[in-house]
């Protein structure tokens, strides 16, 4: 078990239908990708708590950063700080910077609301709008945002299939987003994400209710994203960032450990943390 | 393996009750059963009392007739009217103001001290006797605004009356939102206006509405503060504006509970009746909106 964790490319997957494990990254395909985004020095406090130390982080242009590291150690919150939601909690705070294409999103005069419409979010905690239907929870974002599609139920059928809902709602369109199962629930929420084509989407833990085909059909979804977009993705499971991540950050107490290629964090971990952390002896 | 089951029946079954086994929490039981059949049975005696006295007068006569000194012919239109217009003036200014305080208090205000200030004298508010509320009433309303004894008088006072239940109502129903929607409707790019009237509103109307209509309900059945802003205890006419004197069935009620003839006492009685009917029907409304709102929200 301690070896399939730490070197899960080679270990064979029992799926026949997921793609090769040895899979050529476009990162060693198309010389060096751009910043997407990046964080510098990025501290998070919840009251007095300081719960991110100083955070630097590059997020690189069309590929998947993984955010690994054990329970409470402020995952959930980086990736708050990426779109500005840290700061709707109340009595939390932020200080550093964080850059969107080489701007401050931290700036005095940046609007968050511009910035969460071009970073969309998939909560760890699915939360679909239980007045509304199925499909106003898809089109919900554009509602708010004030588009009006030309062709909404193509985009609805569009963004379920890629969230590997579509067959199992198709014929309840109109029932509550909540009257679904809890990873039902969890899908439309990406799907509802991924309807406003955002140029960065962060997920905590997309998968953690999903069963073993779901999660295999979003792990699917994650790797063809990232041809059009930017995607951080917050993971408990190792298997899971050594699939779809190009990159993986290693967080603990609050702190950077390590960032670097997928291969490398799992394969040569530079600091005994990590290594200790993706082979399973703390957590 | 076949002893092992039946031995795992055996203690899934629940041993026979002794006259010794009854502990504390069927004592318990019994005792708040006592307890929620006590008022129920006093409502009913009452009611039972209020229709048993009652019953000679009511009547669709009772329902259409002016007040009369012969007790035979007097009816309570003028009242009704009068209640139904107060109830109606006073929905209209107590739910906007009542609502969107609500809704500044719970969305827009930080916490803080003067916001607990705030909370607090709004909670001691809706304990002030209502007899205060009619003083106030009358120097801010009837004198200082001079309006008068007038309908519009009433209803504004009353309004006062229900404020404060109101907005704490509609408080609560505003805090069952989950703070999660609130927030996954920012990071859709949502800002506070669309987070408020898209998932917010839509999400506690229901609360709203129920909240609303039992405080609304309660100032119905209010005699003392109409009483002290002056609101007429014979009107042979019914209300045709907002300036016009006006009387309402409490007050009504009460002053034929004050005359000497038997007659009026059972007039009385039969207004009783219909003011309870009212009640019910209010709050009845309430919970068949609550119902059928729910059933939308969660479906
Ligand atoms: N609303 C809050 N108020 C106060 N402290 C909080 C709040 N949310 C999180 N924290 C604290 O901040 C720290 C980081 O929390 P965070 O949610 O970012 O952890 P996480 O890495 O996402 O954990 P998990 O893997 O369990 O989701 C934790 O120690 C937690 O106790
Ligand atoms: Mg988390």
């Amino acid at each position: 078990m301690e070896h399939a964790l730490k070197t899960p490319r080679e270990t064979s997957s029992p799926d026949p239908t997921r793609r090769p494990q040895t899979v050529v990254r476009p990162a060693e395909e198309s010389g060096t990708p751009q910043v997407k985004m990046r964080t510098e020095l990025l501290r998070a406090w919840f009251g007095p708590t300081e719960v991110l130390k100083g955070i630097s982080l590059p997020i690189l242009k069309n590929r998947v950063t993984a955010i690994i590291g054990p329970s409470g150690c402020g995952k959930s919150t980086l990736l708050r700080c990426l779109n500005r939601m840290h700061e709707v909690v109340p009595g939390a705070r932020v200080e550093g910077k964080a850059y969107l294409d080489e701007q401050n999103i931290y700036e005095a005069s940046v609007n968050p609301i511009r910035v969460r419409q071009r970073i969309g979010m998939v909560f760890q905690k699915a939360n679909p709008f239980p007045t509304m239907s199925i499909r106003n929870n898809v089109l919900a974002g554009l509602r708010l945002q004030g588009v009006r599609p030309r062709s909404p139920d193509e985009l609805v059928e569009k963004a379920l299939r890629q969230a590997a809902l579509w067959d199992e709602v198709k014929d309840i369109l109109d029932r509550s987003g909540v009257s679904l199962s809890g990873g039902q629930q969890q899908r439309l929420c990406i799907a509802r994400a991924l309807v406003l084509e955002p140029e960065v989407l962060l997920m905590d833990e997309p998968c953690s209710a999903l069963d073993p085909i779901a999660t295999a059909k979003i792990e699917d979804l994650i790797y063809e994203l990232r041809n059009s977009y930017t995607v951080v993705i917050v993971t408990h499971n190792m298997q899971q960032a050594a699939r779809v991540a190009d990159f993986t950050a290693f967080l603990y107490l609050g702190e950077l450990i390590e960032y670097d290629k997928t291969d490398t964090i799992f394969r040569t971990p530079r600091d005994p943390r990590t290594e200790a952390y993706i082979t399973g002896r703390f957590g | 393996m076949e002893s092992d089951s039946k031995q795992s029946q055996e203690t899934l079954r629940e041993p026979q009750p002794s006259l010794a086994t009854i502990g504390p929490e069927k004592a318990f039981v019994a005792i708040c059963r006592l307890a929620v059949a006590l008022p129920l049975l006093l409502l009913v005696v009452l009611v039972v009392d209020a229709v048993v006295d009652g019953w000679p007068r009511l009547s669709w006569g009772f329902l259409t007739g002016y007040p009369s000194r012969n007790p035979e012919i007097a009816g309570i239109l003028p009242a009704l009217a009068g209640s139904a217009a107060v109830i109606v003036l006073t929905a209209v200014m107590a739910i906007p103001v009542g609502v969107g305080a609500a809704i500044y208090l719970e969305e827009y205000t930080k916490p803080g001290r003067l916001t607990s200030l705030i909370e607090l004298n709004i909670s001691n508010l809706a304990g002030v006797p209502s007899i205060i509320y009619g003083l106030l009433g009358l120097e801010l309303f009837v004198r200082a605004m001079q309006m008068g004894r007038s309908l519009l008088a009433g209803a504004a006072t009353l309004a006062l009356l229900v404020l404060p239940a109101v907005i704490m109502t509609s408080r609560e129903a505003l805090r069952t939102v989950p703070y999660s929607l609130r927030e996954a409707c920012y990071a859709l790019g949502a800002d506070r206006w669309q987070t408020i009237w898209r998932v917010v509103l839509p999400m506690s109307l229901p609360g709203i509405l129920t909240g609303i209509i039992l405080s609304v309900a309660r100032a119905i059945g209010e005699t003392a503060p109409l009483i002290m802003i002056g609101a007429l205890t014979y009107v042979a006419f019914l209300p045709d504006s907002l300036m016009s004197p006006f009387t309402a069935l409490p007050i009504q009620i009460f002053n034929w509970v004050s005359r000497p003839q038997k007659g009026f006492h059972t007039n009385a009685a039969a207004g009783i009746v219909v003011l309870l009917v009212l009640m019910l029907l209010l709050n009845a409304t309430a919970i068949w909106l609550r119902v059928r709102l729910q059933r939308r929200v969660n479906w």
